[in-house]
């Protein structure tokens, strides 16, 4: 992406996220009070940080690819499967693909 | 009595302040990320001040990082944004401000002042708790942000550094309190199809558009499946309060 296109994404993306925070706060409680709009707003954030998670780790452009990521990912699953905080996790996955690589994985 | 309330707002203070301090480092992670995918210091620094949503922030650098287009990384961004807007209905009562107050409110309205906010017993100190939080996430997450940036942008190539990986873990960092625990079957059933459509469409689709296929994925969920197969959802009195309350929960770090 060009410059000018990053700063349409940074200041467009901005302005929609503060927009919606807005209408939450304008718009009377029981529009979004129904129970299915809430699980739907809470399903589709845990659908788009899964796909993220999945397209971070084990793509490349337009290939599916398995290198150093997905072990680092497995080390960040053990990590947090053991309570460890947000950036020891992070921390620790960085730490294993950049050692993995010092030693000749892609 | 006055006495209680004070205690009570102290104790939301002291709470605003430790969430503050725990969200404000990880602040350094995306900075680091987002100069990795591309952006420079001052967008990323914009980012951070205009945005203001962690979630949504690590989704737009991560679509740009894959190569997206501006628009697929503003629908992500939205998207994952939605949340925020939830959160605000369950606020603002507790706040009752006008004007450019509630400007300000609707900005500092994140998962972290929100837990807090919510969390408290009496409307003193819910309002201490969402205001010191949302002030003090605002303050130390753009601090580190800069710093994160700063660090990101000395350190040259990120995939020596494994900063590319980071970035899977911090989105599975930011996931795994809505699929882990016994109440989150559903949760972890969208989850698994999301990684599927995302990885399946990859190689067809334009960067930034597998992850919004598999949001469509979750929209179908949430509005066929019948409320009735979420656990949470079963007791007819207050559903949407029981739901809230679990997701603070799961939000507290």
């Amino acid at each position: 992406m060009s410059d000018a296109a990053l700063w349409v994404a940074v200041v467009g993306a901005g302005l929609v996220c503060l927009g919606i925070k807005l209408v939450g706060h304008l718009v009377p409680e029981h529009w979004l009070a129904q129970p299915r709009v809430a699980r739907t707003a809470a399903l589709v954030t845990v659908a788009l940080l899964s796909a993220l998670v999945a397209v971070q780790a084990a793509t490349s452009g337009r290939d599916l690819v398995v290198d150093a990521r997905l072990p680092a990912l497995a080390v960040a699953a053990v990590a947090l499967a053991l309570r460890a905080p947000f950036v020891l996790v992070v921390v620790l996955a960085a730490g294993t693909a950049a050692l993995l690589r010092a030693l000749g994985m892609p | 009595m006055a006495g209680d309330d004070d205690e009570a707002v102290r104790a939301a203070v002291r709470q605003a302040v430790s969430v503050s301090v725990a969200t404000g480092l990880y602040g350094v992670s995306f900075g680091a990320l987002s100069v990795a995918a591309g952006l420079s210091i001052p967008q990323t620094a914009a980012l951070s001040l205009l945005m203001f949503s962690g979630g949504s922030q690590f989704a737009l650098v991560g679509v740009v990082g894959a190569g997206g287009a501006a628009g697929a990384a503003i629908a992500t961004a939205g998207l994952l944004g939605v949340r925020n807007g939830l959160y605000g209905p369950q606020v603002a009562p507790l706040l009752g401000v006008h004007g450019w107050r509630r400007l300000l409110a609707a900005h500092l309205t994140i998962d972290e002042s929100t837990a807090v906010g919510t969390a408290q017993r009496s409307n003193a100190a819910a309002r201490a708790g969402f205001w010191w939080t949302g002030a003090g996430v605002f303050v130390l997450w753009n601090a580190f942000t800069l710093l994160g940036a700063l660090l990101g942008d000395a350190l040259g190539d990120p995939r020596t550094y494994g900063l590319d990986a980071a970035a899977a873990a911090a989105f599975l960092a930011l996931v795994w309190p809505r699929v882990a625990g016994r109440g989150a079957r559903l949760a972890r059933t969208v989850a698994a199809a999301a990684v599927v459509v995302a990885l399946a469409a990859t190689p067809f689709v334009p960067a930034g558009v597998p992850v919004l296929l598999a949001a469509l994925v979750a929209v179908l969920v949430g509005m066929l499946v019948p409320p009735s197969d979420e656990p949470t959802a079963t007791t007819p009195a207050g559903p949407t309060r029981d739901r809230a309350s679990g997701a603070t929960e799961g939000r507290a770090r």
